[in-house]
């Protein structure tokens, strides 16, 4: 079978995989961007949100084949060094408990701003339901979406700037 | 040792193989674990919890697990102030997997603070006094002449000091001091406790850093699904993984034992693989033929059957105070209600994982654990090799909520690995977890209650049946069932002179353990219902009836743990204030909203909840405000009990809304969010938390948020509707306008 290629964070991704698998697992198990998590695999949770050529998909259910010649942008890809006005909301605000569920709901809330800049909070609601949080942050990811908001009318960057995967870290001996 | 005996701090287990790959382990729970009751001789601090580097870089290691309830800030919060080093100088460490240098690691009971308020500030004291001796002893003065500042020993009289890091050296050669004897901060000296203090784990988990248990790659390593039997107790008569094996990427197909009773896997099938994807693939084509095992006949139908005749005759007495019965019987006004709660799953958005790697004399196993020190023993247990020769990682938890405090994917991962001599990442699908999870355990309540005619309540008769935690772990036959069941019912704060409980436990095969809040999350919805339903036949406010009733001021013992924390009425009746007053309490709603109230005493914490609901002629609920109060002593760092709060209110109103895991044919019906669904942002009603000021011992934060809320949001139902929802979770068409 031909290689499948695709863009990852702005770089050039190339492999031999069966193209119904789902674009997580690729990014996950093949290019080590562990960012994207699994919670679900049926595109319910949205835990595994990324960015299709800028649209969020939920890349569980997603084939690996959708996105060749596309370019996909992950969590690790979205800022370098926090710079992402809803990065530096979500610290803010102290959205984050467990964190699992947090890359999905970044990347969703990222498509939000991308195409509505000042959302409501009907807008925020809709764009968001289908990212579940167990730990209850719904309220202060809400919060943290209109700060990044009135951030970024006030000129900070948008993000989505491509960087090198961070993901390809190694598990380090128990130290976080 | 008898599994029930009183132990003076937690002990979670002790293991023993009995033939093959069996694993018995027997498993302790006693109730809150008391910080003052240690008696262990602690280690020297600075090998603990205190790493000074002669740089002066302050490292404070923690030895809990994180699953974002912040305790990897919380407790060097502690340490930091009590060190009197500043805060931003201070690195977080996690501690490795050492029970005979920390002690029990276990996290849970929402104990962290309140079990390691003490030791913790103990251990800093300690070390600052060591540190204070050094400077004192380089500068030949004595050590009444110094004192301590960020991170530095001052010699008052002569302006003169030496950091940390200079003294680190010299101190670390001195003898600990007692730490019962060491000199404490004075509290009001605090700079850094009672401040809201970023959470040092946040930054990394909003780019993607953050090492989760499923993140974890170590070289060589495969990934491994297990096909488990979907009915507990089943396992796998016959398969053929022909077409398995037939998949490029597809390396071994393994048949794993069941473990327990202690751990309780499952057993089965593993398919290990060059990645998780193709391990899946692989399971997906295995052709397996089940034997169902014992309980295949098992529905939530006929566990529901057992309830109702179990409560329909007396159980085991387990509080009785007067005689309900007379007082039943001569009332003149006296009500009767049944209530009902499913079982339910944890659900963690991180479903069950663990990276396992067992060699011939050592073994490494990275955890997202609420108990590493009991991760260390079984795969000790599997591996064939003592505790000290297997190194546990505790890794971040994406959720746990007492689910991860399980061992059971730790065993089967383990198991894996020692079949295929290859480091092994086990994973766990959405269906594997909601499938094979501990269940929170299903209950049915008969209550019977009577009014005084003087505004009080002259009898109240508790009736619970449920399928025991403690039956289901302890198989000896002489486990008391009722230990894990009772909570609050055991607990009652409000003044009733005729008093009977009984509890009966059901049978199931339904595997149940700790879920957010344990027995706190059924007694919560039930006392505080049944008491709104006698202040309502009372013609009372549901406020002032509490409140009455809470007088005199008075200690109230759990009837199951007497040597834990009396319940103080007056606190409780501080935080039924509070939330009322901030909760806009008496201020009319709109027809068809409602304002409910409960309370209730958990985990050493007072929470008091009001409710503000929309109920739709639909029958559906809208939850649109939910104002907490807590007290829960010292807040240690006052957002983070925010966040415990507000997340113990979604998960308490996901279930309450909408939680349900029923049994059919001995197995979960649910397998993902599509049938067991959560809340989400839609649903999310404005969550106000407010903190009673208090300079007492800091008390649970993780678990006390969750018992209030859904009787609350009953109650608030009650007040829209007239109408009681008494069967878990809230069933739209029993609240339908007719």
């Amino acid at each position: 079978m031909a290689p499948i290629s695709f863009q990852v964070n702005g770089k050039s991704a190339s492999m031999d995989v069966n193209p119904e698998t789902p674009l997580l697992w690729v990014l996950r198990d093949n290019l080590n961007l562990t960012g994207t998590k699994f919670g679900c695999g049926i595109g319910q949770c949205g835990a595994c949100t990324v960015h299709l050529d800028g649209k969020a998909i939920r890349s569980c259910n997603t084939p690996v084949s959708s996105a060749i010649g596309k370019s996909v942008t992950t969590i690790e890809g979205i800022a370098t060094g926090h710079s992402h006005p809803l990065q530096t909301a979500w610290i803010a605000e102290q959205v984050p408990q467990c964190g699992y569920c947090q890359s999905g709901q970044i990347m969703s809330a990222a498509a939000l701003l991308a195409k509505k800049p000042n959302p409501t909070d009907a807008e925020i609601d809709s764009a968001m339901n289908g990212n579940i949080c167990r730990c209850g942050t719904y309220q202060r990811v809400h919060r943290a979406i209109h700060r990044a908001a009135a951030q970024m009318a006030k000129g900070a960057p948008t993000g989505t700037k491509t960087a090198p995967p961070k993901g390809a870290r190694k598990a380090a001996g128990g130290a976080l | 040792m008898n599994p029930t005996s009183a132990v003076t701090r937690r002990k979670f287990l002790k293991t023993s193989a009995v033939g093959g790959a069996a694993l018995v382990v027997g498993f302790y729970w006693p109730s809150m674990s008391n910080a003052q009751q240690q008696e262990e001789p602690r280690p020297n601090p600075f090998d603990a919890w205190i790493r000074i580097d002669q740089n002066g870089q302050v490292t404070l290691t923690v030895a809990r697990s994180e699953m974002g309830q912040g305790v990897m800030t919380s407790l060097p919060m502690i340490l930091a102030d009590e060190l009197d080093v500043d805060w931003s100088a201070v690195h977080i460490e996690q501690a490795a997997t050492k029970p005979e240098l920390y002690g029990d690691q276990g996290t849970g009971g929402s104990d962290s603070i309140n079990s390691s308020w003490m030791p913790l500030r103990q251990a800093a004291a300690a070390a600052r006094q060591m540190l204070i001796a050094a400077a004192a002893e380089a500068w030949h003065v004595g050590t009444d002449t110094c004192t301590t500042k960020n991170g530095a020993v001052w010699h008052g009289p002569r302006h003169r000091q030496l950091t940390y890091g200079e003294l680190v050296e010299r101190a670390s050669k001195l003898a600990v001091p007692d730490f019962k004897k060491v000199t404490l901060k004075n509290p009001d000296n605090f700079t850094i406790i009672g401040t809201s203090r970023p959470r040092a784990d946040v930054p990394e988990k909003v780019d993607g850093r953050a090492l989760f248990g499923i993140d974890v790659r170590v070289p060589g390593m495969l990934y491994a699904v297990v096909a488990r039997c979907p009915t507990f107790g089943g396992k796998a008569a016959k398969f053929d993984a022909t077409k398995t094996k037939a998949i490029p990427g597809v390396r071994h197909v393994v048949e794993i034992e069941a473990v327990g009773p202690g751990a309780h896997t499952a057993g089965g099938i593993a398919v290990v693989a060059d990645t998780t994807a193709l391990a899946i693939q692989g399971r997906d084509a295995l052709e397996i033929e089940w034997d169902r095992g014992p309980h295949a006949k098992e529905t939530s139908e006929s566990l529901r059957q057992e309830f109702q005749s179990l409560v329909a005759q007396p159980g085991k007495v387990i509080l009785k105070e007067g005689d309900a019965d007379a007082a039943l019987s001569g009332a003149a006004k006296k009500i009767e209600a049944a209530y009902e709660l499913p079982f339910l799953a944890h659900a963690t958005m991180e479903p069950m994982n663990c990276t396992v790697d067992i060699r011939a004399d050592r073994a490494e196993a990275w955890a997202p654990t609420q108990g590493p020190d009991w991760i260390r023993d079984v795969v000790a247990q599997i591996a064939g090799m003592p505790p000290n020769k297997v190194i546990v990682h505790t890794i971040l938890m994406g959720g746990a909520f007492g689910r991860r405090y399980q061992a059971d994917y730790a065993v089967e991962a383990a198991q894996v690995s020692k079949a295929v001599g290859k480091p092994i990442q086990l994973v766990w699908t959405r269906e594997d977890d909601m499938q094979h999870d501990f269940y929170r355990p299903a209950s049915y309540h008969r209550l019977e209650g009577a009014l005084d005619g003087k505004g009080g309540i002259s009898a109240w008769h508790h009736r619970i049946a449920s399928t025991s935690i403690r039956a289901f772990w302890d198989t000896s036959g002489h486990a008391k069932a009722e230990q894990q069941e009772i909570g609050g019912a055991g607990q009652l704060p409000y003044a009733i002179p005729n008093l009977r409980l009984e509890y009966a436990p059901a049978s199931s095969g339904v595997p149940r353990a700790w879920w957010r809040s344990v027995e706190a999350s059924i007694s919560g919805f039930v006392v505080e219902s049944f008491l709104d339903e006698l202040a309502a036949a009372a013609a009372a406010d549901p406020l002032e009836f509490r409140l009455r009733l809470l007088e005199p001021p008075r200690f109230v013992p759990d009837v199951l743990s007497p040597r834990s924390t009396p319940l103080d009425t007056r606190r409780l009746k501080a935080v039924l204030q509070l939330a009322s007053e901030k909760g806009s309490w008496g201020k009319p709603l709109p027809a068809g909203r409602g304002r409910g109230i409960a309370c209730h005493y958990s985990f050493d914490s007072y929470v008091a909840e009001v409710a503000e609901v929309t109920v739709g002629k639909d029958g559906k609920v809208r939850v649109d405000r939910v104002v907490c109060a807590v007290d829960c002593g010292r807040a240690v760092n006052p957002d983070g009990v925010a966040a415990q709060m507000e997340g113990g209110i979604v998960y308490g109103l996901s279930a309450a809304l909408m939680g349900e895991i029923t049994i059919a044919d001995g197995a979960v019906k649910q397998g993902n969010w599509d049938d067991y669904p959560v809340l989400r942002m839609r649903d999310m009603p404005a969550i106000e938390v407010y903190i009673v000021p208090s300079e007492g011992h800091p008390t649970g934060c993780g678990e006390p948020g969750l018992p209030p809320i859904a009787a609350a949001v009953t109650n608030a139902i009650f007040a829209a509707t007239g109408k009681r929802a008494r069967r878990l979770p809230i069933r739209a068409e029993e609240l339908r306008a007719t």
